[in-house]
C-alpha cells in the first residue's frame, strides 16, 4: 500500500539528482550564447536574453581556436591508433601466446601501476628536450605509446578466446601472425572499440601532461588553451563558456554514440585482482 | 659534452612531425617565417599597428606579435627557454634581464649598438644600468616605468584635502578621512595582495639594500624593512585596505571608478587604461602623483622594459633592425600616444601631448627618485615569497612578528644556489 | 622455442615503449631527485651538484609542503567518502525497482565523468562566484548567506571537494551497481522473512555484499584524490592564501614554473610514497574488519 508514496519518492529523488547534476552543463551551453557581461549580472540569469553566437565567432576569428580544436583532434586519434598498435598485441600475447617469463613480466607490469605517472614528467620533459620533442605533437604522444592498463584490458578480454580456434588455424598452417590477424582480431572487435573509446576521450580530456609538454599556442590542446585563456579573460564569462562548450561537446557525442563500449571497459578495468 | 646544433635538432623535430603527422609538410618548410616578437599587455595589443612602418621598410618582413598578459610573461619567458621555444625579440621587464642573462638566452648586443651608432646618452642613466650585466648590454630600454599614486581628487576634496600627501603621516590622515567618509564597504587604498611591486616600492624608500652580501642573502630582518611592514600592515588593521587579491576585484577601474577605493598604487599603463576605461564624468577627478615617503616625497622601483633579442633567434641581423625601428624618437613618441608609456629616450619627451599631459608629470618627477631592485636572478621568485608570505600575515595565518624571519629564511634558501656559483667563480 | 621468440615479438614494441617511456623516467627521477638540477641546470649541466637527500630534507622543513600535504590529505579525506557516498546513493535509487527511466537518468547522471576536467573547472569557477554565482543563488533561495567560495581560505578546498563529487560520483556508481545486481535475490529474501527492515536490510545484507567492491573502489578513487592538480590549476593558482597548494600542484610550480625539477622530483617521490601507504593501510585495515 505504502508502494505508490515510495514509487513517487524514488523517482522524485532521481529526478533532483539528475537536474543537479546536468544543471552546470546545462548552464554552461546557455551562457555560451549571452552577450559580453550579461552573466556577471544580478540576479544571475538562467537564460540568455537573446541568444547570439557571438562568443563562438570571437573565438573562431580572433582567437583561432580552429587551431587547437585540430591540434587536439589529431592528438587524440593518433594516440589513439598508437594505443590500439602497441596494446593489442601485448595484451593478446599475455593472454594466449606461451613464452618464457610471461606470468613474471605481466605481474611486474601490474606493479608498476603503483607509480603515479607524474613522477616521470621531469626526466620525460628533460628527454624530450634534448630530442628536441617539446612543443611537438611526439611529445604529447609519448605517454600513449603503451600503457599497462591496455594491455591489462585487452588481456582479460582475449582469456576468454577459446584456444581450440587458435590451434584450429594454426592446424590450418597459419603463422602466429596470420592467426593474429584473422582470427584473434575479428573476436576482439568489442574491446578494441573500447580501447579505442577509452583512449580517445582520456587523450582528449588529458591535462596536466600537455600542459607541460606543449608551451606554444600553436601546438596546444583544447583544454590546456581553455585554460591558458581563462587565466587571460577571467571576466569573459561567456566568451569561456562557449570555449568549454567547444571542449566537451565532442567528448560527450562521443560517449553518447558509444556508451556500452565505454561502461564495458569500466567495469573490465575496474574489477582486476 | 657533445650537443646538436639547434638547427639540426629543429631540423630532425621537423621531420619527425613530418613523419608522424603528415600534417608539417607544408607549414613548416616555409622560409620566410615572420619574426616572432613577444610583447606583454598593452604594448602588446599596440605593437601590431606600431610595427606596420617596420614591415612597410622591409617588404617581404612579417612581424607576428604574440601577446602575453603579465602575470603570465615570466613564467612564460622561463617556460620558452627551457623548452627551446623563445621568440626572436622579447619585450622583457627589465628586473628580468639578470634571470635571462644567468641563462645564456639572451644575445649580448654592445657590437650591434655601436655598429648602428645608437645614442645611449640619450637614455635615462639609471634605467640603462639595469640593462648593463656581465659588463655587456644585453637589451635596449623600450619605456621606463615606476610606480606612482593613482587618487581620487574629487573624493580627497570631500574628505577636506586639496592636494595629494608627501609623507606617510600625511597618507595615513588622508586616508583614515577618507575612511569615515565611505564607511564599512568601501576602502581607502587598494594594495592588491597578489601584487608585491607596491610593497617592494615602499620597502625601497627607506634606502636599505634589499639583498646583502652582494646579493648572497635576505635582508629582511633590517630596520628598513621592519618600518615598512609596520606601515604596510596598519593599512589593513585599520580597514584601509581590503584583503583582496585582483581575482576578487576582478575589474579595478570599475571599483576605482565607484570609490570603492580612492588610492592606487600602479604604472604609467594605467594612465591610458583609466582614460579608457573611466566613465567621462569622472576623467576629471582621478591625478596622479609620485610616491608619499616616510619622511618626505619618497623613492620608487626602477622599472620598465627592455627589447632583447634572444640567443637562439635564427634571423638576429633583421629582429635587430626592429629592435632598432622601435628605438627611432619619432617611433618612440608614436608609442606613447599609443600606449601612455614613457618612452625610454628622453628625446622622445618633447612630444607636446607627452609635455602637456598632466598625468604623465608625476610619473616625470619619480623618475628622477627611482631605485632598481636587486639585480640578481632569484629576485622574482624572492618577490614572489614576499608577496606569499604578506598575504598569509594579512589574512592571519601565520603571525607578524615571524615575518621577517621567515622571509630571511626563505630568500637564504633560495640564494644558495648563487652563493655557490659565486664562489665557484670566485675559486677560479 | 620458435613460437616463444614469435612471442615476444607481440609484446616487445608495448614493453620497449614503457621502458623508455616510464621505466627509465622513473628511475632518471629517483637520480633527479638527489641533484639540485634547477633554471641554472637546463643552462648546463656543469651547474647541477649531487646533494644526497637534501632536496627530501628541505622538503620537511618546508612549511609550504606540510601545507600542500594537509590540503590533499584534506581532499582525500573529505572527498573520498563524499565521492563514494554519492555514488552509492546514487546507485541504490537507480537499482531501485521502482525507479523510472533508469537508462536515461544512468546516462545523466554519468556525464559529468567523460566531461573536460579543465573545462568545466572553468564552469564551475563562475558557478561558485560569490556575486554572480548560481551556486550562491540557490542557497539565498533557500534562505542560506553567499559563501565566498574561493575567496575564502576556509571554502576554497570544500569548493573544490563540491566540484570533484560532482565530476567524479558516476564512476564508481556505475561499478557500484553492477556490484548490487550481482547480490543473490534470495538473501533480500531470507533476511526478509527474518523481519529486517529496509535500512535493516541495507546495513546487513547490501553493504556486506558490496565491501569488496567499496573496498576496491575507494581504493582507485582515494589514488585519483592524491594526485588533485587540474582543479587548482583552474580555478584558483593554488590560493587563497595557499589552502589549494595541492602536492602535485607544488611539484608542478617547483618543476615547471621554476624549473627546479631536482627538488620537483623529490617531491613527486614523496607523493608517491604517500599514497602507497594509504593504499596499504586501507587494504589492511579492510582485512582485519573483514571487509575483504
Amino acid at each position: 500500500m505504502r508502494r505508490p508514496v515510495e514509487t513517487l519518492g524514488v523517482n522524485l529523488a532521481l529526478w533532483a539528482v539528475g537536474l543537479l547534476t546536468l544543471f552546470p552543463l546545462f548552464w554552461m551551453v546557455s551562457a555560451s550564447f549571452m552577450a559580453p557581461g550579461e552573466a556577471s549580472t544580478f540576479p544571475p540569469p538562467m537564460l540568455p536574453r537573446a541568444a547570439t553566437w557571438a562568443n563562438y565567432r570571437l573565438l573562431f576569428a580572433e582567437h583561432g581556436i580552429v587551431r587547437q580544436v585540430a591540434n587536439s583532434l589529431l592528438i587524440s586519434l593518433l594516440a589513439t591508433a598508437l594505443s590500439l598498435l602497441f596494446n593489442l598485441t601485448a595484451g593478446y600475447a599475455f593472454a594466449k601466446l606461451r613464452f618464457r617469463g610471461r606470468d613474471r613480466v605481466f605481474r611486474l607490469l601490474l606493479g608498476a601501476l603503483v607509480v603515479p605517472a607524474q613522477v616521470t614528467m621531469m626526466p620525460l620533459f628533460l628527454m624530450l628536450k634534448e630530442m628536441g620533442l617539446v612543443n611537438s605533437y611526439a611529445g604529447a604522444l609519448v605517454p600513449w605509446l603503451a600503457s599497462v592498463f591496455g594491455i591489462y584490458l585487452v588481456r582479460q578480454y582475449a582469456l576468454t578466446i577459446p584456444d581450440e580456434l587458435l590451434e584450429a588455424a594454426r592446424m590450418d598452417g597459419a603463422g602466429e601472425w596470420t592467426t593474429f590477424t584473422r582470427v584473434v582480431l575479428p573476436l576482439l572487435k568489442p574491446i578494441l572499440v573500447t580501447l579505442a573509446v577509452l583512449t580517445f576521450l582520456g587523450s582528449w580530456n588529458d591535462f596536466m601532461w600537455p600542459l607541460i609538454v606543449l608551451t606554444e599556442r600553436e601546438v596546444q590542446t583544447l583544454p590546456v588553451a581553455l585554460a591558458v585563456l581563462s587565466r587571460e579573460h577571467v571576466q569573459d564569462v561567456e566568451l569561456m563558456m562557449a570555449g568549454a562548450v567547444i571542449t566537451v561537446l565532442p567528448v560527450l557525442l562521443l560517449f553518447l554514440l558509444l556508451q556500452r563500449y565505454y561502461m564495458q571497459g569500466l567495469l573490465v578495468g575496474s574489477v582486476k585482482g | 659534452m657533445s650537443r646538436r646544433s639547434p638547427a639540426a635538432r629543429r631540423w630532425s623535430r621537423r621531420q619527425f612531425l613530418g613523419g608522424a603527422a603528415g600534417l608539417c609538410a607544408a607549414a613548416c618548410a616555409r622560409r620566410d617565417e615572420p619574426l616572432r616578437f613577444w610583447a606583454m599587455g598593452r604594448e602588446g595589443e599596440v605593437a601590431q599597428k606600431l610595427l606596420a612602418g617596420f614591415e612597410a621598410e622591409n617588404p617581404g618582413l612579417r612581424v607576428k606579435v604574440e601577446q602575453l598578459p603579465w602575470t603570465a610573461a615570466h613564467e612564460k619567458l622561463l617556460t620558452a627557454f627551457a623548452g627551446d621555444a623563445t621568440p626572436d625579440v622579447a619585450q622583457v621587464g627589465n628586473t628580468w634581464l639578470p634571470e635571462l642573462v644567468a641563462l645564456e638566452a639572451l644575445e649580448p648586443l654592445d657590437d650591434r649598438v655601436r655598429g648602428a651608432g645608437l645614442d645611449l646618452a640619450d637614455y635615462e642613466r639609471g634605467i640603462l644600468e639595469t640593462n648593463l650585466l656581465e659588463g655587456r648590454q644585453h637589451g635596449v630600454p623600450w619605456y621606463v616605468d615606476t610606480r606612482v599614486l593613482f587618487y581620487r581628487q574629487d573624493l580627497l576634496a570631500e574628505a577636506g584635502f586639496a592636494a595629494p600627501p608627501r609623507d606617510w603621516d600625511e597618507w595615513t590622515r588622508m586616508m583614515l578621512a577618507v575612511k569615515r567618509r565611505v564607511g564599512q564597504e568601501r576602502y581607502a587604498v587598494l594594495l592588491p595582495l597578489n601584487e608585491f611591486e607596491p610593497m617592494v616600492a615602499l620597502w625601497l624608500q627607506q634606502g636599505d639594500e634589499l639583498l646583502r652580501d652582494g646579493g648572497r642573502r635576505g635582508n629582511f630582518r633590517g630596520p628598513g624593512f621592519r618600518r615598512t611592514l609596520d606601515f604596510y600592515l596598519s593599512l589593513y588593521d585599520r580597514k584601509l585596505a581590503p584583503p583582496v587579491t585582483h581575482n576578487e576585484i576582478a575589474n579595478v577601474w570599475n571599483e576605482f571608478g565607484r570609490g570603492y577605493f580612492s588610492f592606487y598604487i600602479s604604472g604609467p599603463w594605467q594612465i591610458g587604461e583609466f582614460k579608457r576605461r573611466l566613465p567621462p564624468e569622472l576623467q576629471g577627478s582621478w591625478m596622479t602623483a609620485p610616491l608619499p615617503g616616510p619622511a618626505g616625497p619618497g623613492a620608487s622601483i626602477a622599472g620598465g622594459s627592455s627589447l632583447a633579442l634572444f640567443r637562439r633567434s635564427r634571423r638576429k641581423v633583421e629582429a635587430w633592425r626592429m629592435v632598432e625601428y622601435l628605438s627611432r624618437p619619432a617611433v618612440q613618441r608614436e608609442f606613447y600616444r599609443l600606449t601612455g608609456n614613457l618612452p625610454a629616450r628622453r628625446s622622445a619627451w618633447d612630444d607636446p601631448g607627452l609635455a602637456a599631459d598632466p598625468h604623465a608629470r608625476a610619473f616625470r618627477e619619480q623618475l628622477t627618485r627611482v631605485r632598481p631592485v636587486p639585480q640578481v636572478p632569484e629576485w622574482e621568485r624572492i618577490a614572489t615569497d614576499l608577496r606569499l608570505v604578506m598575504e598569509k600575515v594579512v589574512r592571519g595565518d601565520i603571525p607578524r612578528e615571524s615575518a621577517a624571519e621567515d622571509l630571511d629564511r626563505r630568500a637564504d634558501r633560495i640564494l644558495e644556489k648563487r652563493r655557490w656559483l659565486l664562489d665557484r667563480r670566485a675559486r677560479r | 622455442m620458435r613460437g616463444s621468440a614469435i612471442a615476444w615479438l607481440f609484446v616487445a614494441p608495448a614493453l620497449v615503449a614503457i621502458a623508455v617511456f616510464f621505466v627509465v623516467p622513473v628511475a632518471a627521477a629517483l637520480l633527479l631527485s638527489v641533484t639540485d638540477f634547477d633554471l641554472y641546470g637546463l643552462a648546463g649541466w656543469h651547474n647541477v651538484r649531487f646533494i644526497g637527500l637534501d632536496n627530501y630534507l628541505h622538503l620537511l622543513q618546508r612549511p609550504l609542503f606540510w601545507r600542500a600535504l594537509a590540503n590533499t590529505l584534506f581532499f582525500v579525506l573529505v572527498g573520498v567518502p563524499a565521492s563514494i557516498g554519492a555514488s552509492l546513493g546514487a546507485a541504490l535509487l537507480l537499482h531501485s525497482p521502482l525507479a523510472r527511466l533508469k537508462g536515461i537518468f544512468r546516462t545523466a547522471l554519468f556525464a559529468p565523468v567523460v566531461t573536460t576536467l579543465a573545462a568545466v573547472a572553468v564552469v564551475w569557477r563562475f558557478l561558485l562566484h560569490t556575486r554572480y554565482g548560481l551556486v550562491n543563488h540557490g542557497l539565498a533561495t533557500l534562505g542560506l548567506s553567499p559563501v565566498d567560495w574561493l575567496g575564502d581560505p576556509r571554502w576554497a578546498m570544500p569548493a573544490i571537494v563540491l566540484l570533484s563529487v560532482w565530476k567524479n560520483f558516476g564512476y564508481n556508481m556505475i561499478i557500484l551497481l553492477a556490484g548490487l545486481s550481482a547480490i543473490p535475490a534470495d538473501l533480500y529474501e531470507a533476511a526478509r522473512l527474518d523481519g529486517a527492515g529496509r535500512w535493516a536490510l541495507l546495513r546487513h545484507v547490501t553493504l556486506p555484499a558490496l565491501g569488496p567492491i567499496l573496498l576496491m573502489v575507494s581504493i582507485l578513487t582515494m589514488s585519483a584524490h592524491f594526485q588533485l592538480f587540474a582543479e587548482p590549476y583552474v580555478m584558483t593558482l593554488g590560493g587563497p592564501a595557499e589552502r589549494t597548494v595541492t602536492v602535485l600542484y607544488l611539484m608542478y610550480e617547483d618543476g615547471f614554473k621554476w624549473w627546479s625539477l631536482g627538488p620537483a622530483s623529490a617531491v613527486a617521490f614523496v607523493l608517491f610514497l604517500f599514497m602507497f601507504a594509504f593504499t596499504l593501510l586501507q587494504a589492511r585495515v579492510a582485512r582485519h574488519t573483514g571487509a575483504a
